[in-house]
């Protein structure tokens, strides 16, 4: 009988991520609820170290699958690692982070085993046994309840932040390599080195003050109101995506997952919605001020001060008092 | 090189979104409609490998009948043909049981390539592409934003998004899947001609029998139950007035905790 719950932990760029933590602190209290105990499992080649860092946390076993093929992320060696692991564990539950590494394989590991991989949630409710997951959709305007319409194993992926890595309790675990057959696998990937682009590259994760700028406004000849805003205010300007993606201002000027992380003591969101990508790169900063016509906007939860009107009448309005 | 991309028409973004009286989906009534971001992006990679490598770009689109309309702008920009998907049994499904519909509809096309936007704006699972790679046994790579192809089609070498800034360059052997991530390039807009055009580019209407999908392949494993706005867990302090009135407030405000 399927039992208990499975977390990855997740290796990148040979750290193990934070977003470990996070996933711990979820797959631990998804087992409590449940009243079942948890493991964790690593795939790579050299877990030695981080194996010990994990099974320092409230776990059953922390199970490890080293291979030279590991060594490095493909989706197809660790596919069929996480598949080895989860028929060795035979849990009832498989906890994840959802992040780019597991947004890449697994769902493969879904597929492998017709289950379905409930991706993205953001919280937890358990009711008699019954497990109730909520999922952000429509870019975080609306929440759904959703269920699990399969037998074990359910996969279950937590979207950054949905648990803090401080809630993954304390305890002491043993450490179990498990046998794997990845050595056999066609790796179909060639993989290079994960770099970072540098050239002229400017770091804002510095910066005091950061006025952001969304797609609300509209044309890349709107932008001198944001620099004149961001003039007035002593600000570096920065963006979210499709700001970038147009080349309306450089990549590197970009917030958000894929772009900087930021915690100024100041950051006004100019016409951005706040959906969860954009949200992970600046939710630590002091004070945020959100401006946005359409007062359902998700980065109006996060705001300390709200402004519920149209970009091109509060933002001059803005400017000019700031000048008196 | 014959390329199928996978396109999905949602909402608009900038629609009012209302949850329906049984709070089981949006009132789609109110809504008008456009195809996902990625997918855009996507459908341009694929018309660009066209321009360089000849061959053909196939569309395929799970959705009900008005989904047509998206299936028309992506002829007019310059696909030749697509393939819709649009009986009951195959809309509204969760992303396994939508990648096992697309996977009957792609596979007997052997595309050298398949493009699939990496997340869609509406239910967000960002599974799609790549359980449709497993299902079809072609690898992938997802979340790309540089392509490049060898002159004979043979390998695509792919850039990848990674978290907080990061790359990764990776190569693999057509056939292969690639899930487009937004700014990959500058999508096109349709010419005159090219809408003209559309209009006699064949579209095939398949059913779930047609491709030989039963109630099992059919079934959603993932149940969405009830829809709800989110409640604000923040203690926001919202500003209003006119716009004179809420920068007032606003900038004393900002001077009165010293923050400028
Ligand atoms: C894997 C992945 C990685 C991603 N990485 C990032 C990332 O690093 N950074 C990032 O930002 N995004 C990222 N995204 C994209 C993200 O999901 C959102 O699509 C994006 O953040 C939306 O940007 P936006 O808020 O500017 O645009 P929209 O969501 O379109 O919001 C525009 C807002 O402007 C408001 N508005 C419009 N007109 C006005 C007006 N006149 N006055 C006031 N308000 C107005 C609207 O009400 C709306 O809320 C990523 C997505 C994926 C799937």
């Amino acid at each position: 009988m399927a039992n208990g719950v499975l977390i990855y932990a997740e290796i990148r760029g040979g750290e193990l991520t934070n977003a470990t933590w996070e996933s711990i602190a979820a797959g631990q209290a998804l087992a409590a609820a449940l009243g079942t105990t948890a493991k964790a499992v690593m795939i790579g080649n050299g877990l030695a170290d981080h194996a010990a860092k994990v099974a320092t946390k409230d776990l059953a076993e922390v199970l490890t699958i080293e291979h030279e093929k590991l060594a490095m992320y493909t989706p197809d060696g660790f596919a069929a690692a996480m598949v080895e692991a989860i028929r060795d564990a035979d849990p009832e539950w498989v906890v994840f982070s959802h992040s780019y590494q597991v947004r890449d394989f697994a769902p493969r590991v879904a597929a492998r085993l017709d289950r379905a991989l409930i991706g993205d949630v953001i919280k937890l409710k358990v009711e008699n046994g019954q497990v109730t997951l909520v999922r952000q959709i429509f870019q975080g305007k609306i929440n759904a309840d959703v269920t699990c319409r399969t037998d074990a194993p359910r996969m279950i992926s937590f979207q950054s932040g949905a648990y803090r890595t401080d809630a993954a309790k304390d305890g002491s675990a043993s450490v179990r390599s498990i046998a794997t057959e990845v050595g056999s696998v066609d790796i179909r990937w060639t993989a290079e080195e994960r770099f970072k682009e540098v050239k002229g590259a400017i770091d804002l994760s510095a910066a005091p003050r950061i006025v952001s700028v969304g797609r609300g406004i509209k044309s890349d000849e709107n932008l001198g109101l944001v620099r004149d805003l961001a003039e007035a205010l002593d600000a570096e300007v920065a963006a979210s995506r499709p700001i970038c993606d147009n080349g309306w201002l450089p990549m590197d000027r970009q917030i958000g997952s894929s772009g900087q992380t930021v915690t100024p003591q100041l950051y006004v969101a100019v016409g951005i919605s706040g959906a969860i990508q954009h949200v992970v790169g600046m939710k630590n900063s002091g004070t945020i001020v959100a401006i946005n016509k359409d007062k359902e906007a998700p980065i109006f939860d996060l705001a300390d001060f709200g402004v519920v009107g149209d970009l091109f009448e509060v933002v001059p309005a803005i400017i000019k008092k700031l000048k008196e | 090189m014959k390329i199928v991309v996978c396109i999905k028409q949602v909402p608009r973004r900038d629609d009012l979104l209302r949850i329906n009286a049984d709070k089981t989906w949006v009132d789609e009534a109110s809504l008008s409609f456009e195809a996902n971001e990625s997918d855009t992006y996507a459908l341009e990679e694929a018309l660009r490998l066209k321009e360089k490598h000849g061959g053909e770009v196939v569309v395929a689109t799970l959705g009900a009948a008005d989904a047509s309309k998206t299936i028309k702008e992506a002829l007019a920009k310059g696909a030749d043909r697509a393939i819709h998907m649009c009986d009951a049994p195959l809309v509204g499904l969760d992303a396994v049981a939508t990648a096992r519909s697309l996977a009957a509809a792609i596979g007997p096309e052997s595309p050298d390539l398949i493009f699939t936007g990496l997340q869609s704006d509406d239910l967000g699972y960002g599974q799609t592409g790549v359980l449709l790679a497993e299902m079809l046994g072609l690898p992938h790579a997802s979340i790309v934003i540089a392509l490049e192809t060898s002159e004979d089609g043979a390998t695509v070498r792919a850039k990848r998004e990674l978290e907080n800034g990061w790359f990764q360059w990776v190569s693999m052997k057509t056939p292969a899947l690639l899930t487009i991530q937004s700014g990959i390039n500058k999508p096109r807009y349709a010419s005159l001609k090219g809408i003209m055009g559309a209009k006699k580019k064949p579209v095939d209407m398949k059913t779930a029998s047609d491709l030989g999908l039963g109630a099992d392949a059919l079934t959603s494993r993932e149940a969405i139950g009830t829809l709800y706005i989110p409640v604000r867990e923040k203690q926001t302090e919202m500003l209003e007035g006119d716009a004179d009135t809420v920068a007032a407030a606003l900038v004393s405000r900002l001077r009165d905790n010293g923050i400028i």
